[in-house]
């Protein structure tokens, strides 16, 4: 049976006088990955914000694990294991690869290790530059210290936000693999503009227009609508 | 185990400047460099702030009074013994902690601009309080106190300001490298994301501004004793800015920097107002420190440290020819060396 791990049902959010959330549902299913698209600026990334309470929902309600998770802060959202890879990286420039995964790593258990261990192996790059300050790390290699350090804390949930953007093709190729394989351990959101990425790898899709949801279902029956695809997505 | 590069200058300085005293016994000397000391270790609470979590306050003088005025009142009202004195430096630190503890969690979380006005309302607010309150502060007017005998002679002071800021140094050192200090620096580059990763960021900014509130109050307490004499001066905006250019232009997030800054700061007070006896233009030195800031900030705006570091990165990488290569880029452990 499919567990529902994340449900957000007539999210409304306003940041300042705009209101760019209008109704967005959207549920992700555990282990899969689950893909929200939409044109720039439907609204895919301030649902990922409002999912971790960056940019909290002014109505609806967002469920984690079937608990409300709408008021709670940031960091709580965090610390129930929803972790976030958000566009720009967020890297932290002075600190090296080392000290970014263990400001991650909020326990240093054996299994945050062991995690780290499986990271290191999938991001072999991060090992490479183990000692050497974030600010100094490539794009792609910003992207996987990013994802790295969602994915060391024992998260359940991952909310990847366009890992592709700017990325070199065989960054992405690399990025995607790495996505595949985390999928293995835990369950992933993923907002993608990269349609053809998006679409090998994702089990599910929303589809975001205007700060709504207008669309939801499983990503094959997507590939082969095409007249969806070029009304929301501009493409086919 | 390995001794670093870094052990061995601290030590070395550490020496230089314990034997000093015995090399050149000038008087002036001696005050000048406890003087440095006093504010290198304000400074250094102020880079906790700036440097490493990114606050930017504008009433860090309030700590620092604190620290004076509780030494000074106890020395006055009670025996000027050691035993006093230390116990009155305890009272301090522990007043100015509560207090940043209490200003921290009411305004660490507003906006930085927002945060820093109301920190100047605050140290306002005391310095008020302080003037009011003239059967304990005598105002403006201040009032002077007796040391405790071991500190009549000024060399014995100079040794016990040494070993404060040597210890100062050494546990804000290690705390900066601590975990915590890790989060603090994540803090500073960015809230949000440290947020999202499961960090309740409040929680660590108030950390920070006790631990420099703190030391702050340390400074003030050893500062009163050094002029044996206290008034609402040390709660005055002067003694934020002083911090707060020590710390730039000495380098921010660097901890030597703001020692180094107050050194240079101290000395060129000294030696600008010294050079108005030959030439009457000096007794305007203020102006003259005032183009020395502009023109620091202007063309070292990573201070003396940061700018002392690029260069060591840019003639590394010329020597290595590489410039664009990632192997060329400083490793984190090499631009502390």
């Amino acid at each position: 049976m499919m567990n529902t791990l994340l449900k957000l049902n007539d999210v409304h959010t306003h940041i300042g006088q705009y209101h760019i959330l209008q109704g967005v549902n959207f549920e992700a299913i555990e282990g899969q990955v689950s893909v929200l698209l939409g044109r720039n600026g439907a609204g895919k990334t301030t649902t990922l914000k409002t999912i971790m309470g960056l940019t909290p929902a002014s109505k609806g309600e967002v469920e984690f694990r079937a608990q409300s998770i709408r008021k709670n802060p940031t960091y709580k959202v965090a610390k129930l294991g929803i972790g976030y890879v958000p566009e720009n990286q967020g890297i932290f420039a002075d600190l090296t690869v080392e000290e970014n995964m263990k400001v991650a790593m909020r326990k240093e258990d054996t299994s945050a290790l062991e995690r780290q261990n499986y990271v290191l192996e999938l991001f072999p790059d991060l090992k490479k530059f183990w000692k050497k300050a974030g600010g100094h790390l490539s794009g792609g290699q910003k992207q996987m210290l990013s994802m790295a350090r969602a994915f060391i804390n024992d998260s359940k949930l991952i909310l990847i936000d366009e890992p592709s953007k700017g990325l070199a093709p065989i960054v992405v190729e690399k990025v995607m693999e790495a996505i595949v394989e985390m999928k293995k351990q835990t369950s992933i959101v993923l907002v993608e503009q990269n349609f053809i990425m998006a679409s090998r790898i994702g089990d599910t899709y929303t589809l975001i227009d205007d700060g709504r949801t207008v669309h939801t279902g499983k990503m094959e029956d997507l590939v082969h609508n095409e007249e969806l695809k070029r009304k929301y997505l501009g493409i086919g | 185990m390995k001794i670093t590069l870094q052990q061995i200058s601290f030590f070395l300085i550490l020496a230089s400047l314990v034997i000093l005293p015995f090399v050149n016994d000038s008087r002036t000397l001696i005050i000048l460099l406890t003087q440095i000391f006093i504010f290198g270790i304000l400074a250094m609470s102020y880079d906790i702030l700036l440097g490493y979590t990114g606050i930017v306050s504008f009433g860090h003088a309030m700590f620092f009074g604190i620290g004076a005025y509780t030494t000074a009142v106890m020395l006055k009202q009670m025996d000027a013994t050691l035993t006093m004195f230390l116990l009155s430096i305890v009272t301090g630190m522990f007043f100015a902690g509560m207090i940043s503890f209490l200003v921290g969690l009411l305004t660490l979380r507003l906006k930085s601009h927002f945060f820093a006005m109301l920190t100047l309302a605050f140290s306002g607010l005391f310095l008020v309080v302080a003037e009011k309150w003239r059967s304990v502060t005598y105002g403006n007017d201040g009032f002077t106190f007796r040391a405790p005998d071991i500190f009549k002679e000024r060399i014995t002071f100079y040794f016990f300001v040494l070993a404060c800021l040597a210890v100062i140094f050494i546990a804000l050192y290690r705390f900066v490298n601590s975990p915590t200090g890790r989060i603090l620096i994540a803090v500073r580059e960015n809230e949000q994301r440290t947020k999202s990763l499961g960090f309740n960021t409040l929680h660590y900014k108030v950390i920070a501004s006790v631990v420099a509130g703190i030391v702050a109050s340390l400074a003030g307490s050893l500062y009163s004793l050094s002029l044996r004499f206290v008034n609402t001066s040390v709660l005055t905006m002067d003694i934020t800015l002083d911090a707060l250019l020590m710390t730039i232009i000495g380098g921010v997030g660097t901890l030597v920097g703001p020692l180094l800054g107050a050194g240079v700061i101290e000395y060129a007070q000294h030696a600008l107002s010294g050079l108005a006896r030959d030439y009457p233009i000096f007794e305007r030195w203020i102006i003259f420190f005032g183009i020395l800031y502009i023109l620091a900030v202007l063309f070292f705006p990573k201070g003396i440290i940061g700018s002392l570091r690029m260069l060591f990165w840019k003639w590394r990488s010329r020597r290595k020819g590489n410039k664009k290569s990632p192997a060329a880029l400083p490793h984190k452990k090499e631009r502390f060396e």
